[in-house]
C-alpha cells in the first residue's frame, strides 16, 4: 500500500468511524429514553392507583 | 427512506471514485480524497444554512419549534465540519507535507467558521431554556452564516492558490465529467446522510423534551 493509498484509505475511515460513533451514542440515548419512559409509565400507574385508593 | 437513499448513493459514489474516475494528472491517487471532503464541507454548510433558515423562522413567527430545528442542524453542522477539518488535514499531509497551515486564510477561516457555531452550545447552555434563549440562540445562528459566504469565497481570492478550486468558469481546471458526476453523487448521499442524522436527533430531542415535560407534569 502506498503513503497516498493509505492517506485516502484514512480519511475514508475517518468519515465512517464518526457515522458510527454516532449511531452507538444515539443507541445509548434511545436506551436511557426508554428506560425513561419505563419510569414515567411507572409513576402513573402508581399515581392513579393513589386516586382510585 | 433517508437513511437508505444516504447509504444507498454513498455506497455508489465510494465505488465511482474508486472503481472509475480515473487518477487526476497532477494529484494522483490521493485526489480521491476530494470526493468525500468536499461534499462533507458543502454539507457542513448546507447544515449551518439550514440553521439560519430555522432561526429567522423562529425571529419571524415566534414559533419556538423552530429553535430545537435551528439547534439540531447546528449540532448537525458542527459534526459534519469536524469531518472537513479531519479530511482536509490528512489531504493537507499527503498534499502539502503538512496537517496545517495557518497561512492560508481559507483553512482559518473555516476554523473560525467552525469555533463560531462551536461556541453556539456554550451561549446556548449559558442561558435558561425559554424564549429569551431560543431568540438569543437564533440570532447567534443568523450571524453565523454570514462568515460561509466568505469561508467559501476565500478558496478564490486566495493569494497563494495552494488549495484547489474546483468549481470555477475557468475550462481548463475545472472538473472533468466523471469527477462532477462522482462528486454529485457523494454529494447528494451526504446531503441525505444529513438529513437522515437531522430527523432522527430532531426526534429524540423532541421525545426529551416531552418526557421532561410529562416528568413535571406528574411529580
Amino acid at each position: 500500500m502506498t503513503s497516498a493509498e493509505k492517506y485516502v484509505t484514512a480519511a475514508y475511515l475517518v468519515v465512517l468511524g464518526v457515522v458510527l460513533a454516532y449511531i452507538v451514542i444515539y443507541a445509548f440515548k434511545l436506551s436511557r429514553l426508554e428506560r425513561e419512559v419505563s419510569e414515567l409509565a411507572e409513576l402513573a400507574r402508581r399515581k392513579r392507583e393513589e386516586v382510585t385508593g | 427512506m433517508l437513511a437508505a437513499a444516504a447509504a444507498g448513493l454513498l455506497l455508489v459514489g465510494i465505488a465511482l471514485a474508486f472503481y472509475w474516475v480515473p487518477n487526476a494528472p497532477d494529484e494522483g491517487f490521493r485526489q480521491r480524497i476530494f470526493y468525500i471532503h468536499v461534499p462533507v464541507a458543502l454539507t457542513a454548510y448546507a447544515c449551518f444554512f439550514w440553521a439560519a433558515w430555522k432561526a429567522l423562522r423562529l425571529l419571524w413567527t415566534r414559533d419556538q419549534r423552530y429553535d430545537l430545528e435551528s439547534y439540531t442542524a447546528v449540532h448537525m453542522g458542527v459534526i459534519f465540519g469536524i469531518l472537513t477539518l479531519v479530511t482536509g488535514s490528512i489531504w493537507a499531509r499527503t498534499s502539502w507535507g503538512v496537517w496545517w497551515t495557518w497561512s492560508e486564510r481559507q483553512l482559518v477561516l473555516f476554523l473560525v467558521l467552525f469555533l463560531f457555531y462551536s461556541a453556539y452550545f456554550m451561549l446556548r447552555y449559558s442561558v435558561d431554556p425559554g424564549p429569551r434563549r431560543a431568540s438569543m440562540s437564533a440570532v447567534y445562528a443568523l450571524f453565523g452564516v454570514v462568515l460561509i459566504p466568505v469561508s467559501f469565497l476565500a478558496i478564490r481570492l486566495s493569494e497563494e492558490l495552494i488549495h484547489p478550486v474546483v468549481f470555477t468558469r475557468d475550462v481548463n481546471s475545472n472538473l472533468a465529467g466523471s469527477q462532477l458526476l462522482t462528486v454529485s453523487v457523494c454529494f447528494a448521499g451526504m446531503l441525505a446522510l444529513a438529513g437522515a442524522l437531522y430527523v432522527n436527533e430532531l426526534t429524540g430531542k423532541r421525545v426529551d423534551e416531552r418526557l421532561r415535560e410529562l416528568r413535571e407534569a406528574l411529580s
